[in-house]
């Protein structure tokens, strides 16, 4: 978010602190936003959830619980290398910054990788909502199915939020590679990181509210 | 003399690359006041037809289904691509910076990127009004709007979804360059109420918007891939589409009239040459209103599934918010008191505003009351209220402020006698519009409808009729303020006397609006000791 590009500060600013102070206050801000954009859906699964408890219970128990726990093990180390990457900038430590940087973003694509291979499974299961799905009991299978649209819209968005923070540790690894990152400039970096723990602590609500509820 | 020819914003490069790469928020506004003009144009224009279909009780101008295709591409132009952009995209992106002595937004780039972001959207919208339209009125209403209209929802959707991450970007950049850019001395009580009101209307663009977006995200999902989340027919509860619309879709009233009041607090003091009487009182009812204008979106389901419970809750909750914005009509009247009153025409504008608001805020509290409410509901009396909201209140607002810092912004004067008789026009013309509207929906005339009973017709001409007169009072300024670029006389930095510091840098600003930090030693609205130039806010090195 920030206009620099080099350790000074963009014109428009006094000095680098208040430009540190905008671009962290900023990312803030946006991630409230991300809240109430997730929070739309979270309330969506909270009242379906309470109007149908037994069907929304029986669609959980398809979902595979090892490989949301794998993944969710993945997140959380995740955003402790994503940590130690802003504090290898904030501490001026390139090489660890760089590799850290790399450790999160394999991590990360572990996690997609892994979703992936649930989402496949989903499909020839035929929980899929639209004309291919498919449950064996009639009278709940349309409130299952309204279990199915919200696990793929709430994984799915999550999913989508993992996709453009790979693209954002990308361009920081880019950037840690030409050294551009120290303690005289680690916004970028800091930034991302709220970004990223972020987007774990989604799936961290997402996981038991999707997975574990229900299941005895 | 020939005088020195000084560099500004505007003659500091006239090629087409310096407006579309721009990141000056002085340009970013006048791209925005080009686009939301041509939007309000639109709009408009599909009024019009509105109008005159309803001149005769007979619908022999459309038919129904062109009908309602007329009043939703109003609705969404008009209010996702006007109204909420108008003061704050335009006046707001402009104003800001300079009342806070800053010399840009926090995020310069991310600015002209929510320009463009309200282009793309706005094109693609357009072009979906244009190749067959919607008509589903602009609420998208499940499931009617997911599994029974042919028509182009989707595109819309789409539209509305996109144009929605441009008001969050705004609201963004509101909030943080009103907490880390304000000058060496404006502490947060010397703030001008026109920050203020931006500062409540961005919290209401970033807690709100995300919401409308998941939820028309999710509406496009249902129709498009048959994920049933509103459809009842796939599981789902149409009545969860209109809590999560409503969530946002009321708070959006305020971001409409927020900052017109912003803009009326200016304007007030400045032409009744007076402080504002109990600016902390005025300044903390901007946020009583956002607050409780996320508690009260209920109030538009009073003939839902909603219980009777929620119902009065949500009842009592709407009458709340008559509080806070009594206190600013108060407050505004206290400062005329005793004031030395100028009837400029931004003047003429505040005065309507006072008016007009609190015609449209009491029918609000009739509204509020769930008797009377499920009585006119979907009726013309709810199309009059909002009108004197939004039309009477946040039009209003933005013309007054257009015409007030009109100098400011091109660096030339409008014709002040031609101003004032435009704004009168105006009021005639509204009220001519709208007033006649209550009673029709009094009597039990409904919405969105192309004919109607013969009795009804007498008030329905009085409504066309005025808003013929509405159209030459929005014509004239569209004319002699585009006229008044060329010939209008060049304006002095500050040609009301205002003491806003917005005023102390000259007319138009230079790119980074001042040549000093300004360092402020005194409050907004300082115009008590009227021997004090406002030149007192010091300018130093």
């Amino acid at each position: 978010m920030a206009d620099a590009t080099h350790a000074g500060h963009a014109h428009h600013f006094d000095d680098a602190l208040q430009q540190r102070d905008a671009s962290t206050l900023g990312m803030w801000i946006f991630l409230v936003t991300e809240v109430m954009f997730f929070g739309g859906l979270f309330t969506a699964y909270v009242a379906y959830r309470a109007l149908y408890p037994d069907a929304f219970a029986h669609a959980s128990h398809h979902l595979d619980v090892t490989l949301g726990t794998f993944n969710t093990a993945v997140l959380i180390t995740s955003s402790l290398t994503m940590a130690l990457a802003v504090w290898s900038a904030e501490t001026g430590r390139r090489g660890m910054l760089l590799l850290t940087l790399l450790l999160t973003a394999a991590l990360g694509a572990v996690f997609l990788v892994v979703k992936g291979f649930e989402y496949a499974e989903k499909f020839s299961h035929h929980l899929v909502p639209g004309p291919s799905f498919h449950w064996p009991e009639a009278a709940e299978a349309p409130h299952v199915q309204l279990f199915y649209s919200l696990y793929f819209a709430m994984t799915g968005l999550h999913a989508l939020h993992m996709v453009i923070g790979l693209g954002i540790l990308t361009w920081l690894v880019l950037g840690a590679r030409r050294g551009r990152f120290g303690p005289a400039y680690a916004t970028p970096v800091q930034v991302s990181g709220l970004y990223w723990h972020f987007v774990d602590i989604v799936w961290i609500f997402l996981f038991p509210l999707l997975y574990l509820i229900g299941r005895h | 003399m020939e005088p020195e020819r000084r560099v500004d914003y505007l003659n500091v490069d006239y090629g087409v690359r310096s407006w579309l790469l721009t990141t000056d928020h002085k340009r970013i506004a006048i791209l925005y006041l080009v686009s939301i003009t041509i939007m309000f144009v639109i709009g408009g224009l599909s009024a019009v037809a509105i109008r005159l279909e309803l001149l005769t009780p007979a619908g022999d101008v459309f038919q129904a289904d062109t009908y309602n295709k007329l009043f939703t591409m109003h609705g969404v132009m008009m209010i996702f691509f006007f109204l909420i952009p108008s003061i704050p995209a335009v006046l707001g992106n402009f104003l800001l910076p300079l009342m806070i002595g800053a010399r840009d937004l926090a995020f310069p780039r991310l600015n002209l990127l929510s320009w463009y972001i309200f282009v793309v959207a706005g094109l693609l919208t357009l072009y979906a009004m244009i190749t067959g339209g919607v008509d589903t009125g602009w609420t998208f209403y499940t499931p009617y709007s997911t599994a029974a209209a042919t028509t182009k929802v989707i595109p819309v959707a789409v539209g509305v979804f996109i144009n929605g991450f441009s008001s969050i970007l705004t609201g963004l950049n509101f909030i943080v360059t009103i907490h880390t850019m304000r000058a060496p001395g404006l502490t947060w009580f010397r703030l001008p109420l026109f920050v203020w009101t931006h500062y409540a209307t961005s919290i209401i663009m970033v807690l709100g918007t995300p919401v409308i977006a998941i939820t028309v995200a999710l509406l496009g999902l249902e129709r498009g891939f048959h994920i049933g989340i509103f459809d009842p027919a796939l599981g789902g509860d149409p009545v969860l589409f209109q809590h999560l619309f409503w969530f946002y879709s009321h708070p959006a009233v305020y971001i409409m009239i927020l900052p017109s009041m912003g803009v009326i607090s200016e304007l007030v003091t400045c032409f009744a040459r007076k402080k504002l009487y109990g600016y902390t009182v005025v300044a903390g009812a901007s946020f009583g209103i956002a607050f409780l204008g996320f508690l009260v979106w209920g109030h538009h389901m009073f003939t839902s599934s909603q219980s009777v419970l929620s119902g009065m809750i949500f009842s009592f909750l709407s009458m709340a918010v008559a509080i806070p914005s009594a206190v600013k009509v108060f407050n505004w009247t206290a400062t005329l008191y005793r004031g030395s009153i100028a009837w400029s025409a931004p003047m003429l504008y505040a005065l309507g505003f006072i008016g007009l608001f609190t015609i449209g805020g009491l029918t609000g509290i009739m509204l509020a009351s769930i008797g009377l409410d499920i009585h006119v509901h979907d009726t013309y009396f709810v199309v009059a209220h909002f009108h004197y909201i939004m039309v009477g209140g946040a039009i209003m607002g933005y013309l007054g402020g257009l015409h007030f810092w009109w100098p400011k912004m091109t660096g030339r004067m409008y014709p002040e006698t031609l101003a004032r008789i435009a704004g009168l026009i105006v009021f005639l013309g509204f009220n001519l519009t709208f007033f006649p509207q209550f009673v029709l929906g009094y009597l039990g005339m409904p919405r969105r409808y192309h004919a109607y009973p013969e009795e009804f017709q007498v008030l329905n001409v009085l409504s066309t009729a005025g808003a013929s007169v509405l159209g030459v009072g929005y014509l004239l300024p569209l004319l002699y303020l585009t006229w008044s670029l060329r010939y209008g006389a060049r304006a002095p930095a500050n040609p009301w006397g205002a003491a806003g510091l917005e005023w102390q840098t000259t007319s138009p600003p230079p790119t980074e609006n001042f040549a000093t930090t300004p360092i402020v030693t005194r409050d907004a609205y300082d115009y008590h000791e009227a021997a004090a130039p406002v030149s007192e806010v010091l300018v130093r090195g």
